[in-house]
């Protein structure tokens, strides 16, 4: 039972900050290493919205200042992913290294400037009374912040899949990531669609890194932790699909935690990467495939 | 001809090559510390980006700080110190590349460094080879003593040795062993295995290592709670701690419920994890904001001047603090910045600092040093609660404790 919740919650964790992910390297096939400072800008975004309040309403404005950062943090985010794909992204479609650098390169001017803003000591952002402490069941305590991360990866997921697969967006955004020219024949404009796109994968890392706040100290480096786990997810579950990346998630979550539990965290990392590595040897494109027609695949 | 030729540029090149190098020799000892100009320059080495940035910067600040009332004061042996800035990283590696640089580019006369025992032990060997003194300012795990380094903070026997005593006197039985997958904690942890299998009726219930930039903690957690100990011996590093006892916290786990004492935990730590998280939480250290010494009020008044009224002290920033002044001492008692005279000069050396009055043991070249077990309080402090009557002489080798010889405590390497 402890296990189960413990597995659940870390999945829920790497969920929230793979699905950005998932929408930037999956669909677009942009290898955006600048995702976990977007995270960072967000979870920094808490802290400011936060303390604001805190000082014009008092504590219960600390309280308020939480929820209402996550609509903020994703505005935010959704603003500066919106702008780097004008002005970077959009110059390095098709060219994967490259973009892979240039974004790596921004990912670094942005840790540095939150270092210049808010300083190399960590900040903390309160947790709001209503999620404060936690639900006993039984032997287990579900403590309420990772709750409430598991409530919002799912509030999350069903936006994405219902913007995705229920709205008329959705399915101009997959026909252009799926056959461009082919789109392009039909009348969309692929270069709006590309940025929203971007956007909307950027300002899901923001809200991720709401979440994370919640866990633990925000400094410049924050993204970097939740990185590579987010990677591994979307490629594990398979690129470009939204259900792979939520198996993706869930399974490097409850291995990690069932590893963990038996053997120690250093030895868990070990044994989840080698079982992703022997993994994708015997499926190299993941738990999931997107067929298309290009002629590229 | 042609033969002729050759043998004259011969000739010409070997002489440029000779030239050259006197002038090499010559503006190398222009460069060197004892010139006669009027400033020495010396080497501050810290982390001022990565992980361990959150912990070192205030270090390097209390270093600085020392270095600004020296200079205000005279300087040392009449000379104004200047100081070169590198920064570490967070890297081991990155802090044996700025070592070098310190010592071979810019010939400091001495360097004040490192935090993690791993930065230590990568820039160890540079400063043997350079024959130079690096000043450490950080409780570590003990297991070393180099005629090269000055290590200003406790020695086990100084921090972890007499809190695991305090806690078995207060009848603590149950210990559960966590901390960061290092040196530190590794050595830390071996030693108190050793120490409570000396002692009947006490035991370890439980032993965990956390990656160094591990933000869940839930399964360590679950494994405390299964174990059962009544107490929790914390050597956890850096950002660790935040995400550590704020998820005890998400839990409902207080000091109540299960006591904490931890190693790496001083009054800027508190802050960032919250004094209404850890309160009630023990640390051991051997000084505190709080100590009461008439010293210790100067060097509070003078840091917060300096940094803000929001800054706190720590034992850290005051080991580091008195390094600066322990080299001052010893260059003015050796009359000479030269590495070996200054050496010389520190065995049995005394100062008066913050934390009471410190001496050097020439012999392992470690401090003898008060040692203090506090308890976090609501106002983000920490207060002595338990304190050793003197200081206490180090013993990096803990030579002088029957349970750690015939357990056959040594280094880890």
């Amino acid at each position: 039972m402890n296990l189960l919740f413990n597995g659940l919650s870390l999945s829920s964790i790497i969920l929230l900050a793979s699905l950005g992910l998932a929408i930037t390297f999956g669909l677009m096939r942009v290898i955006n290493m600048a995702h976990g400072e977007f995270m960072m800008i967000g979870a920094y975004t808490s802290y400011v919205i936060q303390n604001l309040l805190q000082t014009w309403l008092g504590n219960s404005g600390a309280d308020v200042g939480y929820f209402l950062s996550i609509i903020i943090a994703f505005a935010v985010t959704f603003l500066i992913g919106s702008l780097l794909e004008t002005l970077v992204v959009s110059r390095l479609y098709g060219r994967e290294i490259d973009s892979l650098l240039a974004t790596w390169g921004i990912s670094l001017i942005l840790q540095q400037a939150a270092r210049t803003i808010f300083g190399t000591q960590g900040v903390l952002v309160t947790t709001p009374k209503v999620l404060s402490g936690s639900i006993r069941i039984g032997k287990t305590s579900l403590s309420m912040t990772r709750l409430f991360i598991i409530a919002l990866v799912a509030c999350c997921l069903l936006l994405v899949w219902f913007l995705m697969y229920r709205t008329n967006f959705g399915r101009q955004m997959r026909a252009v990531m799926q056959n461009r020219s082919m789109a392009q024949c039909m009348g969309i404009n692929s270069r709006k669609i590309d940025n929203l796109t971007f956007s909307i994968g950027s300002g899901l890392a923001g809200i991720a890194g709401c979440s994370i706040a919640l866990l633990g100290s925000i400094d410049s480096t924050v993204g970097q932790n939740y990185i590579v786990n987010t990677f591994m997810a979307v490629v594990l579950g398979g690129v470009g699909k939204l259900l792979g990346t939520v198996l993706g998630s869930s399974i490097i979550g409850f291995s990690s935690i069932g590893f963990e539990t038996m053997t120690s965290s250093s030895i868990a990392k070990a044994i989840v990467l080698l079982i992703i590595i022997i993994f994708l040897q015997k499926k190299p494109q993941g738990l999931f495939t997107v067929r298309s027609r290009a002629l590229d695949e | 001809m042609k033969k002729r030729m050759r043998d004259l540029l011969t000739a010409v090149t070997c002489t440029t090559l000779a030239l050259s190098m006197i002038g090499c020799g010559s503006s190398g000892t222009d460069k060197s510390a004892d010139s006669g100009e009027d400033t020495v320059t010396v080497g501050l080495l810290h982390s001022l980006t990565g992980s361990m940035a959150i912990s070192e910067g205030s270090i390097r600040d209390a270093e600085v700080l020392a270095i600004d009332e020296i200079n205000a004061d005279g300087g040392v042996l009449g000379k104004q110190i200047e100081y070169i800035e590198e920064d570490g990283a967070s890297e081991p590696s990155t802090f044996a590349t700025k070592a070098e640089k310190l010592l071979g580019e810019d010939e400091v006369a001495t360097v004040f460094g490192c935090w993690t025992s791993s930065s230590r032990k990568a820039v160890k060997q540079i400063f043997e080879d350079y024959n130079s003194l690096l000043w450490y300012p950080v409780q570590y795990e003990g297991m070393e003593s180099s005629k090269n380094i000055v290590y200003m903070g406790a020695a086990p026997n100084q921090q972890i040795v007499p809190a695991i005593e305090y806690l078995l006197d207060q009848g603590y039985t149950r210990f559960f062993l966590l901390g960061s997958d290092y040196v530190f904690p590794r050595t830390a942890n071996m030693i108190i295995n050793a120490q409570i299998d000396a002692v009947d009726g006490a035991e370890v219930v439980g032993e965990e290592y956390a990656a160094m930039d591990q933000t869940e903690f839930s399964s360590i957690i679950s494994k405390i709670e299964a174990a059962q100990p009544d107490v929790i011996i914390n050597t956890l590093n850096g950002t660790g701690n935040v995400s550590f006892f704020k998820q005890l916290a998400d839990r409902n786990i207080t000091s109540d419920d299960m006591m904490t004492m931890s190693f790496s935990i001083a009054e800027e730590e508190v802050q960032t994890i919250g004094a209404d998280i850890l309160k009630g939480n023990l640390v051991s250290w051997n000084y505190y904001e709080t100590t009461d010494t008439e010293k210790n009020q100067e060097f509070v008044k003078a840091y917060k001047e300096k940094y803000g009224e929001d800054r706190v002290t720590s034992d850290l920033a005051e080991a580091a603090y008195d390094a600066v002044y322990m080299w001052k001492a010893a260059c003015e008692k050796a009359g000479s910045f030269d590495t070996d005279a200054v050496r010389e000069a520190l065995d049995g050396l005394s100062i008066d600092a913050p934390e009471g009055t410190i001496t050097v043991n020439g012999e392992n070249q470690h401090i003898s040093k008060p040692v203090r077990i506090g308890e976090v309080k609501e106002d983000g402090l920490i207060y002595e609660v338990s304190a050793t009557d003197g200081p206490v002489e180090p013993d990096p080798y803990l030579t002088t404790y029957d349970w750690a010889v015939k357990a056959g405590v040594q280094p880890l390497e």
